[in-house]
Formats: structure tokens, C-alpha cells, sequence
């Protein structure tokens, strides 16, 4: 028989293959980071809406306490990593697309790390799938592969569609990061247990966990952790960025493709990460919610990269002093992995639920050279993982086709940034379509905004129209009732002056 | 003020600049073989045309007010200026290669937009015009007299040849046709294939390692390929185009031949006696004229080997790789319009349309 891994290679020809310079940091252990002094904790960690602060300045907290509370459908609350007490309630710098401060709650620890009454249930396999999901909701549970989509809404609708099912995303694929090649290889069994757990919430069959060939060590627990369980297959995926891309994922491990407009529910599959299914296997068997993750700390300018698991509202900073501090100046700070990663500001900023990494690059590591034409060398587009034209699309945007270059597929761009990687004319391609959507979502908004408008004027023109036609008729009514009134007392002036005539000749 | 960097923060370290760089080593073995073969004239012709090239490109860059070096760096026009002295002859005069890289650079390539934006191949088109304009001083072909060989030229013959237009004394003895030229003089005369090729009394084998009458880039066959390979290799470019085309010159040639021996050429010859290498490998696969997509230069490849062979069997020229590229660049456009990938959870293309 053909070996599988080379058919998957021949047939999946999308992806970019970065240096991974994973062996930065997962050579050692998970390091559990010492209490800092101070934590600031971001009430907008997740996709959605912010929670809702339920604490006052000067309250004291502890540990795993609920300090702020889900809004919306789409949305997680928020917990007290450690005890102590409130001090602020604000805006605080915060890892956030938009750069703006975001509202925080800071904590002074007190080091006493005194826990909330934990209420573990005895058996989660003999609850409910829904109130497994309820209290998935109460931990506060996020998606920790980097898109921080609530993972109760998720398991929800997992069950509501009947999925058949349970992918597990161990592939890790963007560059530097180890966080969950680590936590795999250390903590394989809780991984397996949650991921058993998550099964039961969303009703599915099936557990089909992939792993990239660049961490053996990792499939080897996993595989180990996983025998009792019949209904578990691991998978080795072959090394490939954006592997770890839920579409990609999808693609690679059942052969079968997300429609357009769907999501992967609609292909009977659920797809959830690694550090997800620990998550979820601590909130179910000790009651413990999403308070800390494990977090990679690497790039050039690190002194000693490596793995630590950190509480939510650490600063960055701290975590990079605890791995030896900047070996020198950096010259780009990023949250998350080169590919997708947020550029931070500053390092005051804090862990938050999607914090997969902190790295520190220097100048060595990052693209240098200004853009240059476009040769239409078609790298980009074998690059691509949904098969786009990103020159095209680019060249379009360049000249303001929006209309264009949705036409030719922007709007199933993942932003992965594959095409930037490879483009020998450093354009930044990437760059380009976030541009485009953003404009295109404000000319969405701005065309809504036209025609409430629009529809406002038309009111005010008809009720305009209206007050006036209603002043014409009660002027006409008026006036004729003043006419007839006249009428009426010339017509009595008449009689009584044909009276009095009368009156008058007969006397 | 400062501007946030955009993800990713990390980059494959390819440029335009080190492509080109790859293209022109994986050319050079063949080329310093070709400068062994041909002399000082050939090496003469050719540094006067790189040189022009890069002149025109530096020359347009500064009137545009836009950053020469720069434009210079990426290797682009010396590349353009390369490739079009590989198809000339090698003893054509000075003002050949400096008339052909002008109009290369200025006409082909920046008028239309520069580096990327060019709808024509700049080395084939300036071929095509200078072989229309200039008839005669591109189809005088010699045939090798190694450098430092019995009946080469000294630097200062050499010199006199592609500066002055003298010729050395003896020289039209050294004038010979190509063998495409020849087979294609022959039939119009009546005299059928393999008598043609036995009277231009050179095999395959001498084709193979280049000992024949041609161009720069016609003669070692062998180097070339392996050029070509390396760029595959190193994916400098990819195997579509240059394996569509060498199918589209082969598979016609190979069953046509079967079929009357007597009219059409076998394909050994077709592969090796011409530029068919150099076009397949260097020249169709030049990327901003030729199609984005897999499909798209698979298409676009054959093409041009099909026209290449239907040109060199039917056409009035005895050569045709310049031409073929040149109609499938027109193409480009419209394969990239067409041939486009299925987008990852759509519905095949054309599937739509045809559901009722």
C-alpha cells in the first residue's frame, strides 16, 4: 500500500513551509511562572462582547472567582487568577487589533493564592451534553488555538447539528511556538480525558486528533494517553503552514471541504484545540476555571526561550524577565506566532486567554526589504491554502476594484499571511486584503447609514408634505366656513333690510 | 510616527533580485560554453548587449524620476539583455544587440509599466523585430571555431568583427546554415528530410553537445537542460511550462514523423537543433508573461510548443520558439481570466451554470 503521508503531500499542493526554529523552546519543561505583584485582567479576551465587571475597587477576590460576567450570546466571563485585591477598575493597554486600551480589572496579589469553594461534579460523564456545556460557559472557556471563539457556544451548536465527529487540533503550525507540543507531551492524559469530555457535550461518535511530524515526542504521549480509547485515532499531518487552520484541518483529516458560506458543522465535524480539551478537562473534573495557559516565550532577542505557564493578566514583561530577560534590543514584539501575530507595543501589556506566545524577534528575523512590482510569479497562489489569486486580488484592491476582488474569492481569504511569506516581491499581500475588508465592512455600513437616511428624509418630506396638505384643507375649511358665515349674515342683513323695507313702504 | 507592522512577521527570504541571480547562474555554464565555441565575437556581442540593456534600463528609471539602483538591482534588464544575446548570431555586429536591448527595455518593458507589467517576453520581442528588420545580419550564421583553436580569431579579429563589420579573410566559408534552416531551404527545393539532414551532414550527436551552426543558446543542448533543471530544483520556476512545452514540440513531431519520415523532422532533431531548450526552460517560463495558476502555464506551455512545431513545419521560418512565446503571451491574460483554481468550499466552476 502507498504510505498515506506522501499521498496527503502530493495531493495537498497549498502551504508554506517557515523555519520553524520551534527547538528555541521546547527543549525544556513547562515552567510555572512565580506569583507576580500585580495582575491586569482584560474583560474583552475573547470573540464577541465584553464581560461585565461584578467586582468594586478595594473588593477582595479569590482565587477562580467569577469577577466578571458574560454579556450576550457570544461572550465568557472573566475569573480572579489569583487572591487578593482589587485595585483598579479601567482602561489598561491591551493586546487588541485596534491598539485601543481596553477596560481591566488590575488585582494586587496578596500570595496567599486562597481558592474560591470549588464544586467539581462528581461524574461529568453522567451529566447532561448541555449542562457540560453550562459549565464550560461558567469557566470561561475560549478557544486557546488563537481565535478565542467562546467554546460553550461552539459545543452548543456542536450538539444542536448533530456532529459526527470530534477533530482535535494538535498541529501547532505556526513558527516558534511549542505551547502545545509541550502540554502534550507533559500533560497528555488530562488532553485525552477533556477530550472524551467534549465528546460527550457535543454528542459526537468519533475523536480524530491530528499532530504535525515535527513534534514525535508530542504523538508519542498522545498516542500512549489515548489506547484505551477505541474511538480515538491520532493522526500524523505532514509539516505545512496553515495546517492548524480549521478549513485545512478539516480538509487534510476527512477530505471533505467546508462549503463557503458554512461552518465546519455543516461536514458533521467539530473542531477544537488541544489546549482547549485541558482546559475543559480541568473545569469538569476540579472545577478549576481558565485562569492560567501556557504561553511560549522566544525570538532572537530572548536570552533563555522557553515554555511557561503563566496566569491570565501577567505582563508580558514579566514573562520575558522570567526567561532571561532581552539578550538585546528587539526589534519587533509580537503576541502569538510571526504569522498571525499581533505586534504588541509595548510588553506592559498582559497574557489573555489567546496568548499562545510572546516573542521578542530581532532585526535578523523579521522581512526587510521595501516591496517591489509584482512579477506575477505565481508563488502566492501555490501558497494559498483556499486556492485564491492573491496577485490578482491584490492588483485589484491596489486600484480600488473591491467589487473585483470579492469577485475573485476576498471574502474566503483566512489571512494567513502564506502569500506575504512567499512573495519575492515582499508585497504584503495579507495586508491588502485586511485593508479591503475593513473598507468594504465601513462601505457596508455607510451604505445602511445612506439609506436609513434616505428613508428619514422621505419621512420627513411626506410628513412635510402631509402638514401642509392637512394646513391647506383646514385653511379651505375656514375659509369656506367663514363664507358661508358671511353669506349667511348677508343674507339675514338682506331680509331684515327687505323687512324693514317693507316695513317701511307699508307704513 | 510609527506605523504597526503587519502579520507575518516573518518572510521566506526570496527577492526578484535572487531569483534573477539563480536564472543567470543556471545559465552560465552554457553561456561560457558558448563563448568557447563561438570566440571573441560572440563574447563581444554579448557583454555589448547586457551592457545596453542595463544603460536603457538605468536611463528610463532616471527620466521617471524613480530609484535606478534600485531598479537595476533586481537584475531584470541584465537578465532581458542576456537571454536576447543568446539568440543572436554570435558574429552579428554591435548595433544588433544594442538596437535589440533598447527596444527590449524601452519599448517591450517600460512603456508598458516596467518590471512585471509587460505583456511581451522583451528578449523575444526584440528578437522578432530585429529579425523582420535586419534579415540578413540575423541569419548569417558561422559555424564553431573554438577559442584557441586552429581557425579561431585572435581578441583583435574578434573585435574587428563585431565593432567593424570586417570580416576576417576566408570568412564566407565559415558561413553555415542552421540544420532547421538547412531542412527547410532543402524541402522548398524538393529534397525530402533525411536527405537533408544527411547532406547538412551533422548528427544528433554533434547537436547534443552544441557542434553546430546557431545561436548562443542553441548550441549545448546538455547544459541547458541542466540549467533548467536546477531552476526546477530550487523551484526558481516551476515544471509546467518548460514540460508542456518540450510535449507540445514532441508529441506532434514524434507521430507526424512516424507518419511520412520523408516530410516531417524526427523529434531529436527538433529537440536538440534548435532553441527549444532555451525557450522551454528560460524563456516561456518567464513569470509576469506567462499564466499564475498550474493549469494555466500547463495550457500556456503547450501552446507554445505546439505553435513552435506547427511554425518550424509549416511557417516560413525555419525557427520559431520566439514567435510561439510572443502569440501565447497575448494569451496570458485571458488563460488567467479563465483557468482559474476552484476556490476551497465552492462549487467547480462551471458546475453552477449547468445545473438547471
Amino acid at each position: 500500500m502507498l504510505n498515506r503521508d506522501w499521498l496527503t503531500r502530493l495531493r495537498l499542493r497549498w502551504g508554506v513551509h517557515p523555519l520553524g526554529r520551534k527547538e528555541q523552546g521546547n527543549r525544556e519543561g513547562i515552567l510555572t511562572l512565580p506569583l507576580p505583584s500585580r495582575l491586569h485582567v482584560p474583560m474583552l479576551q475573547h470573540t464577541g462582547q465584553p464581560a461585565k465587571p461584578r467586582v468594586t475597587v478595594g473588593q477582595r477576590v479569590r482565587k477562580g472567582e467569577m469577577i466578571a460576567a458574560r454579556q450576550g450570546n457570544i461572550s465568557a466571563p472573566v475569573h480572579a487568577p489569583t487572591s487578593g485585591t482589587v485595585i483598579a477598575i479601567g482602561d489598561y493597554p491591551a493586546p487588541h487589533p485596534s491598539g485601543l486600551p481596553v477596560l481591566t480589572v488590575s488585582i494586587d496579589c496578596d500570595g496567599l493564592e486562597e481558592w474560591v469553594d470549588l464544586d467539581p461534579p462528581s461524574d461529568p460523564f453522567a451529566l447532561a451534553p448541555e449542562a457540560l456545556a453550562a459549565k464550560v460557559a461558567e469557566a470561561g472557556i475560549v478557544g486557546l488555538g488563537g481565535a478565542t471563539f467562546p467554546s460553550a457556544v461552539k459545543m452548543a451548536l456542536g450538539l444542536r447539528t448533530q456532529v459526527r465527529t470530534l477533530l482535535v487540533n494538535g498541529s501547532e503550525c505556526e513558527p516558534y511556538l511549542s505551547c502545545d507540543d509541550r502540554l502534550m507531551r507533559e500533560r497528555a492524559a488530562a488532553i485525552v480525558d477533556g477530550m472524551n469530555l467534549i465528546r460527550h457535550a457535543v454528542g459526537a461518535e468519533t475523536i480524530l486528533c491530528g499532530i504535525e511530524d515535527n513534534k514525535p515526542e508530542a504523538l508519542a504521549a498522545m498516542r500512549e494517553a489515548a489506547a484505551p480509547f477505541p474511538h480515538i485515532a491520532l493522526r500524523r499531518l505532514p509539516t505545512r503552514y496553515p495546517m492548524g487552520s480549521d478549513r485545512q484541518l478539516i480538509q487534510v483529516l476527512t477530505g471533505r471541504e467546508v462549503p463557503s458560506d458554512g461552518r465546519s458543522a455543516d461536514v458533521g465535524v467539530l473542531v477544537h484545540n488541544v489546549a482547549t480539551c485541558y482546559a475543559v478537562h480541568e473545569a469538569l473534573r476540579y472545577g478549576r476555571p481558565l485562569i492560567s495557559r501556557i504561553v511560549t516565550v522566544a525570538g532572537g532577542a530572548v536570552r533563555a526561550p522557553r515554555n511557561v505557564e503563566a496566569l491570565i493578566g501577567t505582563p508580558a514583561r514579566y514573562l520575558v524577565e522570567q526567561c532571561g530577560g532581552l539578550s538585546g534590543e528587539s526589534a519587533r514584539l509580537v503576541m502569538g506566532g510571526p504569522m498571525m501575530g499581533l505586534e504588541l507595543a509595548s510588553l506592559d501589556v498582559p497574557v489573555i486567554k489567546g496568548s499562545s506566545g510572546i516573542l521578542a524577534l530581532d532585526a535578523s528575523e523579521l522581512p526587510s526589504a521595501t516591496p517591489s512590482p509584482c512579477i506575477r510569479c505565481g508563488q502566492c497562489v501555490t501558497a494559498c491554502p483556499m486556492n485564491l489569486m492573491p496577485f490578482e486580488m491584490s492588483a485589484r484592491i491596489r486600484t480600488g476594484a473591491l467589487d473585483e476582488a470579492v469577485g475573485m474569492g476576498l471574502k474566503d481569504c483566512l489571512t494567513c499571511g502564506a502569500c506575504s511569506y512567499v512573495c519575492p516581491a515582499h508585497i504584503p499581500l495579507s495586508h491588502y486584503f485586511n485593508y479591503a475588508r475593513g473598507e468594504l465592512t465601513r462601505r457596508e455600513r455607510n451604505t445602511l447609514r445612506q439609506e436609513s437616511i434616505r428613508k428619514l428624509v422621505a419621512e420627513r418630506s411626506e410628513r412635510l408634505e402631509r402638514d401642509a396638505r392637512e394646513k391647506a384643507e383646514a385653511a379651505a375649511r375656514r375659509k369656506a366656513e367663514r363664507e358661508r358665515a358671511k353669506a349667511e349674515a348677508d343674507a339675514a342683513r338682506a331680509a331684515k333690510a327687505a323687512a324693514k323695507a317693507a316695513e317701511e313702504s307699508s307704513a | 510616527m510609527k506605523y504597526a507592522a503587519h502579520a507575518p512577521h516573518a518572510h521566506a527570504r526570496a527577492s526578484i533580485g535572487r531569483l534573477m541571480l539563480w536564472v543567470m547562474i543556471a545559465l552560465t555554464p552554457a553561456t561560457l560554453y558558448a563563448f568557447w565555441l563561438y570566440g571573441w565575437p560572440a563574447i563581444f556581442l554579448w557583454a555589448v548587449t547586457v551592457l545596453s540593456a542595463a544603460g536603457a534600463e538605468f536611463f528610463v528609471l532616471r527620466l521617471m524620476q524613480r530609484d535606478a539602483a534600485r531598479g537595476l538591482a533586481d537584475g531584470t534588464a541584465v537578465l532581458t539583455g542576456w537571454l536576447l544575446a543568446l539568440t543572436l548570431p554570435p558574429w552579428a555586429p554591435w548595433w544588433v544587440g544594442v538596437i535589440g536591448s533598447v527596444f527590449a527595455i524601452v519599448v517591450v518593458k517600460q512603456v508598458f509599466g516596467g518590471t512585471g507589467q509587460n505583456l511581451f517576453n522583451p528578449a523575444m520581442a526584440a528578437r522578432v523585430m530585429l529579425l523582420i528588420s535586419f534579415p540578413v545580419e540575423l541569419t548569417t550564421w558561422v559555424g564553431p571555431s573554438p577559442l584557441f583553436g586552429a581557425g579561431a580569431l585572435s581578441f583583435v579579429e574578434g573585435a574587428r568583427v563585431t565593432f567593424l563589420g570586417q570580416m576576417p579573410l576566408g570568412f564566407d566559408a565559415l558561413t553555415s546554415a542552421t540544420t532547421l534552416g538547412h531542412v527547410k531551404t532543402e524541402l522548398t527545393r524538393g529534397i525530402d528530410v533525411p536527405a537533408a539532414l544527411a547532406s547538412h551532414g551533422q548528427g544528433l550527436g554533434a547537436s547534443l553537445i552544441g557542434l553546430h551552426a546557431g545561436s548562443l543558446g542553441e548550441t549545448a543542448a546538455v547544459l541547458l537542460l541542466a540549467g533548467g533543471v536546477l531552476l526546477i530544483a530550487l523551484r526558481v520556476i516551476r515544471w509546467h511550462i518548460p514540460v508542456a512545452m518540450l510535449a507540445g514540440v514532441l508529441l506532434p513531431a514524434m507521430l507526424m514523423h512516424a507518419h511520412d519520415p520523408a516530410r516531417y523532422l524526427d523529434a531529436g532533431t527538433h529537440l536538440l537543433a534548435g532553441g527549444l531548450i532555451l525557450g522551454a526552460f528560460f524563456i516561456a517560463s518567464d513569470p509576469a508573461t506567462s499564466p499564475g495558476t498550474a493549469r494555466g502555464q500547463l495550457l500556456f506551455g503547450f501552446g507554445c510548443g505546439l505553435l513552435v512545431w506547427v511554425i518550424r513545419t509549416w511557417g516560413g521560418y525555419p525557427e520559431a520558439v520566439a514567435f510561439a512565446v510572443l502569440l501565447m503571451n497575448a494569451f496570458t491574460p485571458v488563460i488567467d481570466r479563465y483557468l482559474r483554481p476552484r476556490i476551497y468550499g465552492h462549487p467547480a466552476r462551471f458546475a453552477r451554470r449547468t445545473r438547471p
